[in-house]
């Protein structure tokens, strides 16, 4: 076997028999030798010595003698044995599947990651992501491969473009958090099929975030171009072919959801620069007509028109033109051939550089000719899209080539991202009529239009990993279906005593608009006793009380409040010793809140909510700040019906969005509930507790109130995780809760 | 009492410099015709837009003492009418601005009215009808308030809650006359003379003052005014370079918001190229 190699004396190192091996061992080891060190050629021998031993076939050998001289001469010669002993360790472990995906991805990774410090962080990232997904049944053996990370491994090269080592380590974790124990599920997420994966994927990218700076945008629009539009953000991640651009139509304003910083020109620079042009072309742009214009005829007037733009543009706001210069490409004259290439875009661009930039240096006499007739053009004026028509026309008339025409064109140095695609310059007379656009007519008008408000998604609190998992809830709010007021008239009626009771101690706690507050140095009137007292102490020639003033302070409720209703099925259970189910006492007690809360004049709402699963929470209105105790809320609260299961945080989150909305000092949420929050689709019962918990805390930060009144007499194990010590209150004895609700109420806001 | 009506020195309210005006309209006349059956006004705009300053300016234009009181919400009734004091032999009643006004007949001028409490804005009642005179019951005197006394409110309907709103038996005792910022062409005029700047600059910072204006409502409650485009242009005529002047006048003291910082940062940096 070794005489036929060249090399005998590093054949014989190589402990390998494949016979293919013969075939390309001597090319692989003249690289070596090229690249490597002496010690750096043993070790890269013993490496593939124990590749080959890990007895998965030829392929992994091939790799790793291919690729593993040019990875080691990058990132240091280190790199050998921690590859070689990577796919060792790997291949005592039921996941030898994964070894060729992971040395193919391997020179990828090499180049994007350029360190061998951040190899070796990368090689235990597949590490912890393998033996974690690796499957084992009843805890015995390791046994099943992991399913998702030969996936994983295959997409490492785009993710990596994609992502920081940083943040695919997140998320791979999430990913091992969520699907651990469903292999298809896990397998989706690693293959990038999942819509979660998606959206871990946008959160965790580098860049400037669209979502981050929604709000500065929104800003940007409004102050400097007076204009409201709504943004729609696409990705730059998922379409490899084609990179979108931005543009706009009826529907809004499209931008990519992440930029980078380029050249210094920071991220949320580059999107204000898009939103900009775009802008710019909403106020001075006329549409054409383009039916009689040649496509490269468009192009040239697309191109004219965006310079017109950008001219008015920096005649408003001269402070954006360094930004233009860096980010608008330089093309080179001279670099585009034209006997072999289509330089159309190379000459537009360079026509569109010379007008921006003066210092540009071009020597063709027909783009000096048409920069002068540009700038002359918008000398005085605005100018017009027609008039950058008429030029754009004669332009390309003058400098027409036979090979504009080439199927290859040259693109280098020609793309000006932050201009969008002009889609709607134009207006094309004869519109198509081809037969499926019949169909789409008929499709839109199957739509329905959909009834109550739009889902709305909240994350929730995984305390496992300690971070929130984005947009995971989809909640519903809807009216509650009314039912017969007379019904909660009867209830008022029924607990008369009690009612009257109330409002004695209610009449206690209307607000007293004025106090005085006595003993003033300094007070808006004189109090006459004391000063009296004071003048009696200066004659008899004691020291005054110098306090002689009053002054007066205001002293009103200033609450608002919203109880939030449990409605879970267990709320129809009978509680020992009762007549009544929870529903119906709960049902009396809101009666004698609500009507209550209605004499002392604070705002008040009242919502429900039951869950059934997480892409189902539904949050039921049965009374809104603005309305009064009137017949429609108590027709709601009459109808109210229990159901499904308790997930409790989408729900108060929900609940303090409007809370948030009212303007009062004390902002009080208060939940009425029988039992910890769960549901189905959930096994670990700590979750929801916790998500609870957190959803609590982001309340307080936002300066509401949170208290629970819970019916559950077993709440002591749970309650005080999810509230804070004095958030809570067990009421044990559920008959009494009618009476207690309202004096509760009372007693936290006196 | 009556010695105490010659102690007032009328003088010390007079107005004896031509304050800076420029019209924006014919708020001028509309004020004179007011002011020639002593009816009382109401003038609405936002902070800085030039109310007092137009009040100042018709003061002296009448050749009126002016007194100006700057309402706030500790201010009590006693605060406007006056109080008794103490001193060494008993009490002292001493007069508050409103009486003072209604005895030497000057312009009484209520700067931001509703940020006083309504209960004490119901005593000028009885000065702004046909009654015209102020009743000081705790001193058991009736005052006639002096044939040109004229009362004037500033009221700034922007930013206030609800809670802070006139009474309506307040609102319609007054006549109203609107004011807003100036369009560009006169506000660049207000900021050159004010600042004495050129009118490049003038025209830059008025340009900027309109970006922040479109945010209002979304995170700002009230625009850059003009006063504060003056200190802008008096801070780059002191030798501040312009970036740094805006920021100081313009962008620091009217939010804490990032948001908007940023983006007005951005536009200034984008105007001052």
């Amino acid at each position: 076997m070794t005489t036929e190699s060249e090399f005998p004396e590093y054949r014989n190192k190589l402990k390998c028999s494949f016979g293919q091996l013969e075939d390309c061992f001597d090319d692989c080891i003249k690289d070596a030798l090229r690249k490597l060190s002496t010690q750096g050629t043993d070790d890269y021998l013993s490496g593939a010595s124990l590749v080959c031993m890990i007895g998965r076939g030829f392929e992994p050998v091939l790799d790793y003698l291919e690729e593993m001289p040019l990875i080691a001469n990058s990132l240091g010669e280190e790199v050998l044995k921690m590859v070689s002993q990577a796919v060792w360790d790997m291949s005592r472990t039921p996941n030898g599947n994964s070894i060729p995906p992971f040395m193919h991805c391997l020179p990828e990774v090499s180049r994007r990651l350029r360190s061998k410090e951040h190899m070796r962080k990368f090689i235990d990232i597949i590490f912890e992501m393998m033996h974690a997904t690796t499957g084992s049944i009843h805890g015995h053996h390791t046994t099943f491969p992991s399913p998702g990370l030969p996936d994983l491994l295959k997409q490492i090269p785009y993710l990596l473009s994609q992502l920081s080592l940083d943040g695919l380590k997140n998320w791979i974790e999430y990913g091992v958090r969520n699907y651990n124990d469903h292999p298809e599920n896990q397998r989706d997420y690693f293959t990038l099929q999942s819509a979660d994966s998606k959206a871990m994927l946008q959160r965790e990218r580098h860049g400037t975030l669209y979502i981050d700076h929604e709000r500065q945008l929104d800003l940007y629009l409004r102050s400097m171009w007076e204009a409201e539009e709504y943004l729609v953000p696409y990705s730059l991640g998922f379409d490899e072919l084609r990179k979108p651009q931005p543009y706009y139509d009826s529907l809004g304003i499209r931008i990519p959801d992440v930029y980078d910083e380029r050249n210094g020109v920071s991220g949320i620079n580059r999107y204000r620069i898009v939103l900009a042009h775009m802008a710019g072309h909403k106020r001075w742009s006329q549409r054409q007509i383009a039916d009689n214009l040649s496509p490269f005829q468009r192009i040239a007037v697309e191109l004219l028109e965006d310079s017109r733009i950008e001219a008015l543009t920096l005649k408003e706001y001269p402070g954006l033109k360094k930004y233009l210069l860096t980010l608008h490409p330089v093309p080179v004259e001279g670099t585009c051939d034209n006997e072999k290439e289509s330089c159309i875009r190379h000459r537009l661009a360079m026509l569109s550089r010379a007008i921006l930039d003066e210092n540009h240096g071009y020597q063709n006499p027909h783009i000096l000719d048409c920069v002068e007739k540009f700038h002359a053009a918008l000398k005085d004026g605005e100018s017009s899209s027609q008039e950058m028509l008429h030029i754009a026309i004669s332009f390309t008339a003058k400098t027409r080539l036979q090979s504009d025409q080439l199927p290859k064109v040259r693109f280098e140095n020609t793309e000006v991202d932050y201009r969008d695609d002009n889609r709607h310059m134009w207006v094309f007379i004869e519109e198509d009529d081809e037969p499926e656009d019949m169909q789409r007519k008929a499709q839109d008008a199957d739509l329905e239009s959909p009834e109550g408000l739009p889902p709305r998604h909240y994350q929730e609190w995984d305390y496992n990993s300690s971070s929130y998992k984005p947009d995971w809830v989809t909640l519903y709010e809807s009216l509650h279906p009314p039912g017969s007021p007379a019904d909660i008239d009867k209830i008022l009626e029924k607990h008369a005593a009690l009612a009257n009771y109330l409002k004695r101690i209610l009449d206690l706690l209307k607000p007293q608009h004025y106090v005085r507050v006595r003993y003033q140095e300094e007070g808006s009137e004189l109090d006459l006793d004391v000063a009296i007292r004071s003048i009696i102490d200066f004659k008899s020639g004691s020291q005054p009380d110098p306090r002689i003033n009053m002054s007066h302070k205001h002293d009103g409720r200033d609450f608002a409040v919203l109880l939030l209703m449990d409605l879970s099925a267990s709320l129809n259970e009978i509680p020992e010793g009762c007549s009544q189910s929870i529903l119906e006492l709960s049902r009396e007690a809101v009666t004698l809140l609500g009507w209550s809360i209605e004499q002392l004049g604070d705002k008040f709402a009242i919502a429900g909510f039951h869950s059934d699963t997480r892409h189902n929470v539904r949050y039921h209105h049965l009374k809104g700040f603005t309305e009064h105790w009137d017949d429609s809320v108590k027709a709601r609260l009459a109808a109210i019906e229990p159901g499904y299961s308790t997930r409790m945080g989408a729900a108060v989150r929900h609940a303090a969005h409007y809370l948030e909305g009212q303007k009062a000092e004390k902002k009080l949420l208060l939940i009425l509930t029988d039992g910890e929050p769960a549901d189905i689709d959930v096994s670990d019962e700590r979750l929801l507790i916790e998500d609870a918990h957190k959803a609590v805390e982001e309340l307080s930060a936002k300066g509401i109130y949170t208290h629970c009144i819970s019916l559950d007499k077993k709440a002591d194990d749970y309650i005080a995780d999810i509230f804070s010590p004095t958030g809570y209150t067990v009421i044990d004895n559920v008959d009494k809760l009618p009476e207690k609700l309202p004096k509760l109420f009372m007693s936290l806001t006196a | 009492m009556s010695n105490q009506d010659q102690n007032i020195d009328i003088e010390q309210y007079k107005i004896t410099t031509e304050p800076y005006y420029e019209a924006m309209g014919n708020e001028v006349a509309l004020y004179k015709a007011a002011y020639a059956s002593r009816m009382p006004v109401m003038v609405k705009g936002p902070t800085g837009c030039g109310k007092s300053r137009f009040i100042e300016h018709m003061a002296f234009k009448l050749g009126k003492p002016l007194i100006t009181v700057a309402c706030n919400e500790d201010m009590t009734a006693s605060d406007l009418v006056g109080r008794y004091l103490l001193d060494a032999n008993g009490t002292r009643w001493l007069d508050g601005p409103l009486t003072t006004a209604a005895r030497i007949g000057a312009i009484c001028y209520l700067d931001e009215i509703v940020e006083a409490r309504q209960d004490t804005t119901v005593v000028i009642h009885p000065l702004t009808d046909h009654r015209r005179t102020l009743p000081l019951d705790k001193k058991g005197e009736l005052i006639a308030a002096h044939p040109d006394f004229q009362l004037v409110i500033s009221y700034n309907p922007g930013y206030q809650s609800m809670m802070k709103d006139l009474k309506q038996s307040t609102k319609q005792r007054f006549t109203g006359l609107d004011f807003d910022y100036p369009d560009s062409k006169v506000e660049t005029a207000i900021v050159m003379k004010e600042a004495d700047i050129d009118e490049v600059i003038a025209a830059k910072l008025v340009k900027i003052a309109h970006t922040a204006r479109h945010l209002k409502g979304h995170g700002l409650d009230e625009g850059i005014s003009t006063r504060l485009l003056v200190y802008a242009a008096t801070l780059i005529n002191n030798g501040i370079e312009a970036k740094e002047a805006c920021q100081m006048a313009l962008v620091t003291p009217i939010t804490d918001d990032k948001d908007i910082r940023d983006t007005l940062v951005h536009s200034i940096d984008s105007i001052f190229a």
